[in-house]
C-alpha cells in the first residue's frame, strides 16, 4: 500500500530522469564514437561503422598521431602558449580590476566606457591589424607573438570579474592595512589578491578554455612556422594531410580533449560561476 | 599632513604601475586594431605589398557588388535564424527540467550537456565531418537503414542541407552555455513565490506562465543577444567542418574575412578590412541593444 503510493509520487521524477538519461546519452554520442573509433583499425571503422566496441582494441592510432602526426610537438606548444597566456591574463586583469575597484583617478569613467564599448569586437575584425603589427614587431611566427595575441585583446569579462570581487570585499580590511602602514604592493599581494582565490580560478579556467581551443590566432601566426602549431591547428593540418586516416584523427581528437575535460570536471564550480556572471548584469 | 601627501604620491606611482600592463595590451590588441581596420578598409592593399595605397570608399563599393560577399552575409544570417532559436529554446526547456525541485541527478546531467562547450571547435568540426560522412558515417548508416535518407546523400556536402546541418551541430556544441545562463537566471527567482503559488493551488504550467515567464523576460533578452552575437561569430567549427562549402553555402562572414585576408591566392588585406568593418558595425548595434536590455533588467530589479 505504502509502496504503491510512493511509487506513484515518484513516477514523474523518475520518468524525467529517464528522459534526461536517454537524451544525454544521445548528446554525448559523438564523444563515445570518437573514443571508439580511435581504438579501431581503419578497416573495421569503414566496415562496421555502428559498432561502438572494437573487435580488437588497438592503440596504434595514438602512437601514429603522437609520433608521425606531430601531436607530441603540438601538445607541448599548446601547453606552453596556454600556460603563458593564463599568467599574462591574471597579471593584467587582477591589477587593473584592483585599481578600478579601490581607487579613483582622472579618466576612470572613460577607461571603463572604452572597455565596455569594445566588449563585443569580433576576432575577425582585429586579426588583420594584429598580424600586420606583429609582422612589423618581429612577433609573427614566434611563441611570444602567439601568447601576446591570445592574451592581449579583450579580457573585459575577466577585468570586471576582478573589479566586482574587490568591490565586495570589506573596506575595513583595506583601511586597517593602511593604518598599520602596509605598503601598496603589500596590501595587494599579501591581503587582497589571496582573498580573490575563487575569481582567480574562474579567470584561469575561462582563459584556459579560450587559449587551448583558439584556432584563428595560432593559425594565422604559424603559417610560416609549422613547428609552432598548437593542437587545434595541428588537428586541421592532420585532417588535411591524412584525410582517410579516421582512426588517427579520432585518436588525435581524444588526446586533445582529455586535458580540457579533466580540467573542466575538476573545476566545474568555478567554470559555471564564471559563465553565469555574464547574464547577471 | 605631509605624511598623507607622500602616501598619495606613492599611490599615484602604484596606480599607474598597476594600470600599465592592461592599458598597453588593450591599446595594442583591441583599441589600435579596431581603429586600424577602419583605416585599412580605405586602402588598396594585397599581402604582397608592404603597405597599401589610399583607395577611398572603393572597397565598400566593391563589397556592395560582390556576389560572394552577398552569399556570405546571407549564409551568416540564415545560420543565425536556424541556430539561435534551436539553442535558445532547447536550453530553456532543459534548464526548466534541471532546476525543477524534484529533478534527480542535476549535476551529472548538466556536466554531460556541458561537455561539448569545453571541447575544441576544430576537433568537433573534424569529428563531425566523419560522423556525417555520406558513406561511412554513423548518422547516414542509421538514416539509410530507416529509409529516411537516400544512400550516399551528404547532409554537409549538399548545398540545400549543409547550412541547416552545420547550424544544428553548432547549436549542439554551444547549447550548454545557454543552459548555464538559464539556470543562473531561474535560480535568481525567489522560491517563496513558487511556494505561495502552490499553496494557492496553481498547477506547474500556471506557475510557469504567471511567475517564471514574466520574471525571466529581462534575462531572456540578454541571453538572446548573447546567443545572436555568438552565432554571428561562428568560425572554428565552420572552417573545419565545411570550410565554407559547398559553393559558399556556409561561408559565414568570419570565414569570408579569413579567406580574403589570409587564404586566397592573392590575399587582399584592404578589402577584407572593409568586410571586417561592416561586420564590426553589426556588433555596435548589438552592443547598443544589449545595453538597452541591461538597463531594463536593472529597472526590474529596483522594483
Amino acid at each position: 500500500m505504502k509502496n504503491s503510493k510512493s511509487l506513484r509520487r515518484n513516477i514523474v521524477p523518475l520518468s524525467v530522469a529517464l528522459f534526461l538519461l536517454v537524451f544525454c546519452l544521445i548528446w554525448i554520442y559523438p564523444f563515445v564514437w570518437m573514443i571508439s573509433a580511435s581504438m579501431k583499425t581503419s578497416l573495421e571503422l569503414f566496415q562496421k561503422g555502428l559498432n561502438l566496441i572494437p573487435d580488437r582494441f588497438s592503440f596504434d592510432s595514438y602512437r601514429g598521431a603522437w609520433g608521425k602526426g606531430g601531436f607530441s610537438k603540438y601538445f607541448v606548444n599548446s601547453v606552453i602558449t596556454t600556460a603563458c597566456a593564463i599568467i599574462v591574463v591574471i597579471v593584467r586583469c587582477s591589477t587593473c580590476g584592483y585599481i578600478l575597484s579601490m581607487y579613483d583617478f582622472k579618466g576612470k569613467k572613460l577607461y571603463l566606457t572604452i572597455l565596455l564599448a569594445t566588449f563585443f569586437i569580433p576576432n575577425g575584425t582585429t586579426i588583420i591589424p594584429i598580424s600586420a603589427m606583429s609582422t612589423k614587431l618581429g612577433l609573427m611566427g614566434t611563441m611570444p607573438g602567439v601568447i601576446l595575441a591570445l592574451s592581449g585583446g579583450g579580457q573585459v569579462t575577466s577585468i570586471l570579474l576582478f573589479k566586482n570581487y574587490f568591490d565586495q570585499t570589506p573596506r575595513s580590511l583595506f583601511e586597517a592595512a593602511i593604518i598599520d602602514g602596509a605598503s601598496f604592493p603589500k596590501i595587494f599581494f599579501s591581503i587582497m589578491l589571496p582573498m580573490a582565490g575563487p575569481i582567480i580560478s574562474t579567470v584561469v579556467i575561462l582563459t584556459f578554455m579560450n587559449a587551448w581551443n583558439n584556432l584563428l590566432i595560432p593559425l594565422v601566426f604559424t603559417v610560416g612556422s609549422p613547428k609552432l602549431k598548437t593542437l587545434p591547428v595541428g588537428m586541421m593540418a592532420f585532417s588535411g594531410a591524412y584525410a582517410t586516416d579516421w582512426a588517427g584523427m579520432a585518436a588525435a581528437g581524444t588526446m586533445t580533449l582529455i586535458p580540457v575535460v579533466v580540467t573542466f570536471i575538476s573545476l566545474q564550480k568555478y567554470f559555471v560561476s564564471g559563465i553565469a556572471g555574464a547574464v547577471k548584469g | 599632513m605631509n605624511l598623507n601627501k607622500t602616501i598619495k604620491k606613492q599611490n599615484t606611482f602604484w596606480i599607474v604601475a598597476f594600470l600599465l600592463p592592461n592599458t598597453i595590451l588593450y591599446a595594442m590588441y583591441t583599441v589600435y586594431p579596431a581603429i586600424a581596420t577602419a583605416w585599412y578598409s580605405l586602402l588598396d592593399w594585397t599581402a604582397f605589398q608592404r603597405s597599401g595605397f589610399f583607395y577611398g570608399l572603393n572597397n565598400y563599393i566593391e563589397l556592395i557588388h560582390d556576389d560572394l560577399f552577398h552569399a556570405s552575409m546571407k549564409a551568416t544570417f540564415k545560420f543565425m535564424l536556424i541556430a539561435v532559436p534551436l539553442r535558445f529554446l532547447m536550453s530553456l526547456f532543459l534548464a526548466l527540467l534541471l532546476t525543477w525541485r524534484r529533478c534527480i541527478g542535476k549535476t551529472f546531467f548538466r556536466t554531460l550537456l556541458f561537455l561539448p562547450v569545453v571541447t575544441t571547435g576544430a576537433i568537433i568540426g573534424t569529428i563531425m565531418k566523419m560522423i556525417f560522412d555520406p558513406k561511412f558515417g554513423p548518422i547516414n548508416i542509421v538514416l539509410n537503414n530507416m529509409g529516411l535518407l537516400p544512400a550516399g546523400f551528404g547532409l554537409l556536402s549538399n548545398f540545400s542541407t549543409s547550412l541547416g546541418t552545420s547550424a544544428t551541430i553548432w547549436s549542439w556544441k554551444w547549447m550548454g552555455m545557454s543552459l548555464i545562463y538559464w539556470i543562473a537566471s531561474l535560480q535568481s527567482i525567489p522560491t517563496e513565490l513558487y511556494e505561495a503559488a502552490t499553496v494557492d493551488g496553481a498547477s506547474p504550467l500556471q506557475a510557469f506562465r504567471m511567475i517564471t515567464a514574466p520574471l525571466l523576460k529581462p534575462f531572456a533578452g540578454v541571453i538572446l543577444i548573447l546567443t545572436v552575437g555568438d552565432s554571428l561569430r561562428v568560425f572554428d567549427l565552420m572552417l573545419t567542418l565545411t570550410n565554407g562549402g559547398p559553393y559558399f553555402a556556409t561561408e559565414a562572414i568570419e570565414l569570408f574575412i579569413y579567406h580574403t585576408a589570409f587564404a586566397d591566392r592573392v590575399p587582399r588585406l584592404g578589402y577584407a578590412s572593409a568586410a571586417a568593418t561592416v561586420f564590426a558595425s553589426i556588433f555596435v548595434v548589438i552592443t547598443l541593444v544589449q545595453n538597452f536590455l541591461k538597463n531594463i533588467q536593472r529597472g526590474y530589479r529596483n522594483i
